[in-house]
């Protein structure tokens, strides 16, 4: 077993180990012109009822993962586990199954509900896919769904399309869409990103709600750190493909140890008025190429305190310095 | 609701609403068509010869063209002792040997000449046929013989096209020479109608017990119906109204069939990815150099020209058109849409998504130009029935003008044969056109402001 996965209370839902998902480069069509590892070496564990999320910089392979993780891109190597067994085992029947577990929420609500379609239908296709096929049953969920999303009465808005509704409003038709197979696991990919900011945490909190309600999984991605704590029970901190540091949401908020981990920090806007002529120091550089990342640790060429020699050429293992805290870092060996 | 949008909005546009009208009246004209003409009974009606349109004058004007020229168009006159316009008189002359006399009276009033003059004699004999002998009496009382004729069973006794008693009427035609007031029929002048009462004597005589002797006098118009008629004397509205059910079958048929199938690859082709699209890909570009129109007589000539082989080979033509490339673009960016991936998130199979979520996002775009390529497909049928690659056994648009223009009817001042279906072809284009370009408006807002 790999060393940065605490096992979580109550039975492990979902294992991911070792999970690379690369994405093939093509020379003139046909040619090979090398790979984007975009998840490149994952492990995790995700307990049944258990909220966590992954922090990273835009193009660190949080959504490539969180799609790994529903079955939409097949993994390269390593394995996605989900109740014992293996995704890539799966016969498309039960792949069938396994779609109707997992429920997604996606970043922009508007774009992920087909125009065409008014709620009622978007709630019944997922219905419809997966057989159920007593129609005052898929009433029923209907309804039962768009009351836990609370958009009530439901008879105001199944008739309506997309469009009509506002940007809350649609949100939660995902969720309520994510909700409907009854799944055991929600992924929601920046969930509140695309939201103005007087909504945010109503999703957040609705989110919060059905989770505990349900004893759902959730897996929340986010860039925004802000909002991490309304939320989760731990933090994977990603960087350049691989998780770099992780631990349970309020030590990891208390004392961050990685030195990339300690940079998103600081990048937190803080509202103080002192801050206002100052410079933030932020690391040099940018994050590296996904097509060849540099050897060794991948922070390396912008980390503050590299140690030669060690850092830049020898991939960092996970370190437990404190419990249930585990960051690959060589500054904790 | 969504869908009914747009047809409501077409009502805003006054050239949509004028389309529309035109288009419905087209279809409710093809709906009375059949209904009315069965399918094979027009083309036995217009398959047939002499027997079924001998009586309609030959490459008569419609009728509505005597609003314009007066009383210069006289209407055919139809007088028989079959069913008893005319009196049959008969009397014993000696054993088994009567007589068979039949006055045919009428009034001409017109201006102009009949355009032909046939007289139809139907007789019963053993052996000893009847023998019939035809007088003419003009309203001034002049009487001049035509002749006499042993009659079989069935005898046509054509008055126009006799040589010596053309050269007795100053060698004018019969039909003319007979109508002509006397002293206007010498060279160089122009014959004027007598008009008045005119008689047909036919004497009769039969030499047998059970022998008879019928006849028929056809006086041929020079107008006839709403349409016409042709060299065949066949009614052209027949061809007309049986052209459009035809016209709209094709062209609906084979724009359905080829935007339809082509529009389902092309998504099926942007979805799979692969050597599936790539395989679609490279079968367009073959197809793209493919020359229509010479494999439609390629076919045409050494294989079949029945119009709904033709048909076949337009929507095989049609599937891989194009069309597939620009339908694929629009397809790709999609296939990328989140909608798409969370619905292969909840499970979608891969049909669905292609049919379900990528088709109906495109389908406005589809909607107008598939409304203009319906009269595309009309032309194309009629083009090749103009080349000679009608449908051998259906009356259409297209080969009443094939048929114009192998006899020479812009020539001969014949305009309606030829104007008749064109106007109808063009109209068809019209209407479907004004419509598409409304459709397109509304879809496209952009368009609007241009």
């Amino acid at each position: 077993m790999p060393a940065n996965t605490p096992s979580p209370n109550n039975g492990t839902l979902l294992s991911i180990q070792n999970l690379h998902t690369w994405f093939e480069l093509r020379k003139w069509g046909f040619g090979r012109a090398g790979y984007v590892r975009a998840v490149d070496g994952v492990n995790f564990d995700l307990g049944y009822g258990e909220a966590i999320a992954f922090v990273g910089e835009s193009g660190c392979g949080k959504s490539t993962l969180a799609k790994t993780m529903l079955g939409i891109h097949r993994p390269t190597k390593g394995d996605v586990i989900f109740q014992g067994k293996k995704l890539n085992a799966f016969s498309s029947q039960e792949m069938q199954w396994y779609h109707s577990q997992v429920g997604y929420v996606q970043q922009d609500p508007y774009g992920a509900l087909p125009p065409f379609m008014n709620v009622h239908r978007i709630l019944s296709e997922p219905l419809l896919i997966n057989k159920v096929a007593d129609k005052d049953e898929r009433e029923q969920r209907i309804r039962d769904v768009m009351t836990e999303v609370k958009m009530t009465p439901p008879d105001d808005f199944l008739q309506k399309f997309p469009h009509m509704l506002s940007g809350g409003q649609q949100q939660r038709v995902v969720i309520a869409r994510s909700m409907i197979m009854r799944p055991k696991l929600i992924v929601a990919d920046e969930p509140v990103s695309m939201l103005d900011a007087s909504v945010r945490v109503e999703i957040l909190m609705l989110l919060r709600a059905l989770q505990q309600s349900h004893n759902l999984a959730v897996s929340y991605i986010t860039h925004d750190l802000s909002t991490v704590r309304y939320f989760s029970e731990r933090i994977f901190v990603m960087y350049a493909a691989r998780i770099v540091e992780t631990a349970p949401v309020d030590d990891l908020l208390r004392e961050h140890l990685h030195p990339y981990t300690q940079a998103l920090m600081l990048a937190i806007p803080d509202p103080d008025a002192k801050n206002a002529l100052t410079l933030k120091e932020v690391p040099p550089g940018e994050p590296p190429s996904l097509i060849n990342p540099p050897p060794g640790c991948r922070f390396h060429p912008r980390c503050p305190h590299v140690i030669k020699g060690l850092c830049d050429t020898q991939e960092p293992p996970a370190f437990e310095p404190r419990p249930k805290h585990f960051v690959e870092c060589w500054l904790y060996k | 609701m969504k869908v009914p949008g747009p047809l409501k909005e077409l009502t805003h546009y006054r050239s949509a609403v004028f389309g529309l009208l035109i288009i419905g009246s087209l279809i409710a004209l093809a709906i009375f068509t059949v209904v009315t003409i069965p399918y094979d009974e027009a083309i036995q009606r217009w398959r047939a010869g002499e027997e079924m349109w001998g009586d309609y004058p030959r490459n008569a004007v419609p009728d509505w063209f005597t609003l314009f020229a007066g009383n210069k168009l006289p209407k055919t006159l139809i007088l028989s002792s079959l069913d008893g316009s005319v009196r049959k008189e008969s009397q014993a002359v000696a054993d088994d040997m009567r007589t068979a006399d039949m006055k045919f009276t009428f009034d001409y009033t017109s201006d102009g000449f009949p355009s032909e003059l046939n007289l139809f004699l139907t007789g019963k004999s053993a052996q000893k046929k009847p023998l019939a002998t035809m007088i003419w009496k003009t309203p001034d009382g002049r009487t001049i013989p035509l002749g006499d004729v042993t009659v079989g069973v069935a005898e046509r006794f054509a008055i126009s096209t006799d040589q010596r008693l053309s050269l007795k009427l100053d060698g004018r035609a019969p039909e003319v020479g007979l109508f002509a007031q006397p002293g206007t029929t010498a060279k160089g002048m122009t014959p004027v109608v007598q008009k008045g009462k005119y008689e047909l004597l036919v004497e009769g005589l039969t030499f047998e017990k059970d022998s008879t002797l019928d006849a028929k006098l056809v006086v041929y118009g020079q107008a006839y119906g709403w349409a016409g008629t042709d060299h065949r004397r066949r009614d052209i509205l027949l061809a007309l109204l049986w052209g459009t059910p035809i016209a709209l079958a094709f062209g609906f048929l084979a724009a359905v069939g080829s935007t339809l199938t082509t529009f389902a690859i092309a998504a099926i082709g942007a979805w799979f990815g692969g050597w599936v699209d790539a395989t679609i890909q490279r079968l367009t570009e073959i197809n793209s150099v493919l020359p229509t129109l010479p494999i439609l007589i390629l076919v045409g000539t050494f294989y079949t020209r029945n119009i709904w082989v033709i048909l076949g080979i337009v929507i095989a033509l049609g599937i891989f058109s194009l069309g597939i490339k620009t339908y694929r673009s629009m397809f790709i960016q999609v296939k990328e849409m989140p909608y798409i991936e969370a619905a292969h998130a909840y499970g979608a199979g891969n049909l669905r998504i292609v049919f379900q979520y990528m088709m109906p996002k495109i389908a406005p775009v589809l909607i107008p130009s598939f409304v203009t390529l319906i009269p595309s497909f009309v032309f194309l049928e009629a083009s090749l029935a103009l080349l000679g690659l009608g449908d051998p056994l259906l009356p259409t648009w297209g080969k009443v003008i094939n048929e114009a223009y192998t006899n020479g009817a812009l020539y001969k001042g014949m305009y309606y044969w030829v104007l008749e279906p064109a106007a109808l072809l063009m109209l068809t284009g019209l209407g479907f056109a004004v419509v598409g370009f409304a459709l397109d408006r509304i879809f496209n807002p952009r368009l609007r402001e241009l």
